[in-house]
């Protein structure tokens, strides 16, 4: 049996790297890539607690779903947004859209 | 030693060759693993080399249609045509496109056809003969069938070919659409079974599931049509509008590939119209000769297969519009409204009304709504037909 | 160290591998594709711990839906092929060292604290508790309403972000 701790470690490295991916990356997009990833640990973190520490009950499960339709919206309405200022600014470099830090 | 049943010979092989290496001295965790590892290898081939058969099939029949012979030079009525063709295509030089992106051009036609091949996993055919009895079968099939897309994406944009990213677009809005009538139509036979594995679902099929819900069955059959970007959904690949689309670029054997995944696809979803729908390996004794439960699904699956080839070849490509049109003002309605007259008629209907009673009160259910629907689309077509057009261009644009 | 461990390892190596070039490429398309590598990767971890409905889940609707809009949007945004101006900023560094703290304090107490963990038992089948959990008025049903609700919304928001405005005439 695998350990849950080393669910839990590889879910905090994923999510490390998400935070790296969101803070360094400069392309819009790729920002969203990370937060993916962030929101993946979330979820991996969930369903391993679920199946070290609540195998019987379904909310653990229940959870990650809900997490899961968050994600879908999240999605939806970023790259909504992403093509949007693209449309108008011809850019998705998220610094280059400040036109409302003066 | 295992017991000799001929009804069954295939599971007896399979038991065979388990208790020779057992008895050898193996290890019995390893001879579960070689086991499994043979039956996969057997089904993977099976699977990978149905296409060289339908495709003479398909152009035999495609000829037919059309008051053509179709392939008739190579080996009796034409047999060996595919045999040749695939000669052709293994000898012919791999043309990498300059600027392509080399891995994933390659990665995409491979991505392509593995999916398909992980769908026949799930697919029972017989009662002792399936691969792996998940318990998330269906919605296992339609998430590694949405790979496909992917491999679409990849080549038609590692290509640096505006055709083929033009191909990959329209991949990419068709077969993401079409994934939502699709997964509905599939939640009607999960809620007459109460499972969604593959199994089960044969397994409740006394009386057929294309009776308890035609709407479900043409629903499926037609997104699935789209989903593999089959003629009249091919505009992903519309030679007249974009040459061919995502595989423009691809020669020699990387073609073959594409082509190997797609017919293997079309084949692939007529075995899973046949086993959601059609009862599957099911038929006259199938209970108690397990082999005959692959001639009977074979035969439903040839049959599937054959109306779409009747589609392809009569029916013209729609436009782009068309297709999202009939997706998302059509499909997607008709298939939710479907899914709650099948949940209410199940609940409403007593209990002990069982078997084909049962499965007609569905039908006539069906019916009912399909004559509404039917109602409804002839009042909106007379509608438009008494619109006055509005002038072709309007000034200023 | 037993075959599990082995597989779990193997795959958490692909994950994190994919997950740091998805970060790192300069390529946003190879930035997409290895995003679809870590959400696969991930979806074997959930069959490893014997959860596989959120693994088809996750595969149907990460690989499936999501990482496919964002290479779509991908190509959308950026001329072909192209590969124009720095992929990260400037103070990549710093961002570094962030997620490097985060990470440190993250492993270093879900490591320490001492989990009480539940007995183990079978979960070959939770899809049929999962469903009526769902429906079920006194559990779950508020909370997948909302959710039905909230996809709605973005829904509904995300057309009407994306549609490019008429000329009012």
């Amino acid at each position: 049996m695998v350990p849950l701790s080393w669910y839990l470690v590889l879910a905090a490295l994923l999510f490390s790297i998400g935070i790296y991916g969101v803070l360094a990356r400069a392309n819009a997009i790729g920002i969203l890539m990370a937060l993916e990833l962030m929101l993946n640990a979330v979820i991996l973190n969930l369903v391993a607690f679920w199946r070290y520490r609540g195998p019987t009950q379904v909310s653990g499960q229940m959870f990650a779903i809900i997490v899961f339709a968050v994600a879908a919206a999240e999605a939806a309405v970023g790259l909504a947004l992403i093509i949007s200022i693209y449309r108008r600014r011809g850019t998705v470099v998220a610094e280059e859209v400040s036109l409302l830090k003066w | 030693m295992p017991e000799f049943s001929f009804g069954d010979i295939a599971v007896y092989a399979y038991d065979m060759i388990g208790w020779a290496l057992v008895t050898y001295g193996l290890d019995p965790k390893l001879v579960v693993i070689i086991q499994k590892f043979l039956a996969a290898f057997l089904l993977a081939n099976f699977a990978l080399l149905t296409p060289i058969f339908t495709i003479w099939l398909e152009r035999k029949i495609a000829a037919r249609f059309q008051d053509r012979l179709g392939p008739n030079r190579v080996g009796p009525y034409g047999l060996f045509q595919s045999f040749a063709d695939i000669l052709k295509l293994l000898t012919k030089e791999i043309i990498t496109p300059s600027g392509a992106d080399k891995v994933v051009y390659f990665v995409g036609p491979i991505l392509s056809v593995a999916p398909v091949l992980g769908i026949w996993v799930v697919i029972p055919f017989a009662s002792t003969m399936i691969g792996a009895n998940l318990n998330v079968g269906v919605l296992y099939s339609v998430a590694i069938g949405g790979i496909g897309t992917l491999a679409i994406m990849m080549g038609g944009w590692a290509s640096n070919n505006k055709y083929a990213l033009l191909g990959a677009f329209r991949a990419a809005s068709q077969l993401v659409s079409y994934e939502v009538p699709l997964i509905l139509a599939l939640l009607i036979p999960t809620l007459l079974t109460g499972s969604m594995g593959m199994q089960d679902i044969v397994l409740a099929q006394d009386t057929w599931f294309v009776v308890y819900a035609p709407i479900a069955a043409t629903i499926f059959f037609v997104s699935s049509l789209a989903e593999i970007g089959r003629a009249p959904f091919d505009i992903l690949e519309a030679e007249s509008e974009i040459v061919a689309g995502y595989h423009v670029e691809y020669s020699g054997f990387l073609f073959a590939i594409w082509q190997l995944g797609e017919f293997l696809h079309a084949f692939t979803i007529s075995a899973l119209v046949s086993v959601l729908f059609l009862g599957g390996w099911r038929g006259p004794l199938a209970d108690l000769y397990p082999i005959l439960g692959i001639v009977y699904l074979l035969a439903k699956t040839y049959f599937v297969y054959f109306i779409s080839m009747w589609i392809r070849a009569t029916v013209p490509r729609i436009r782009i519009d068309q297709m999202n049109n009939l997706n998302w003002k059509f499909l997607v309605p008709l298939a939710l409204a479907a899914l709650v007259l099948v949940a209410l008629v199940d609940k409403l209907l007593p209990a002990s009304l069982a078997g084909s009673a049962r499965a007609w009160a569905h039908f006539a259910s069906n019916v009912g709504l399909m004559v509404i629907v039917f109602g409804m689309l002839r009042t909106e077509s007379r509608r438009l037909q008494n619109l006055s057009l509005p002038a072709p261009v309007a000034a200023g644009h | 160290m037993s075959a599990q461990q082995i597989v779990f390892l193997v795959t958490a190596g692909v994950t994190v591998i994919s997950a740091a070039l998805v970060v790192t490429v300069r390529n946003l398309i190879h930035a997409g594709l290895w995003l679809v590598m870590t959400l696969a990767a991930v979806a074997a971890i959930y069959v490893q711990l014997e959860a596989d409905f959120l693994a088809v889940v996750q595969v149907i609707l990460y690989i499936g839906a999501i990482a496919i809009l964002i290479i779509f949007s991908v190509m959308l945004t950026r001329r072909v092929m192209a590969d124009t101006g720095p992929q990260r900023i400037p103070q990549w560094p710093l961002a570094a060292v962030v997620a490097l703290v985060v990470f440190g304090g993250l492993a270093y107490l879900l490591v320490q604290v001492p989990w009480p963990l539940a007995p183990d038992v079978d979960v070959s089948d939770t899809v049929l508790a999962l469903g009526e959990a769902f429906v079920d008025p006194d559990r779950f049903v508020i909370p997948f309403e909302v959710a039905t609700i909230l996809l709605l919304v973005a829904l509904v928001g995300s057309i009407s972000l994306a549609l490019p405005e008429r000329e009012s005439d």
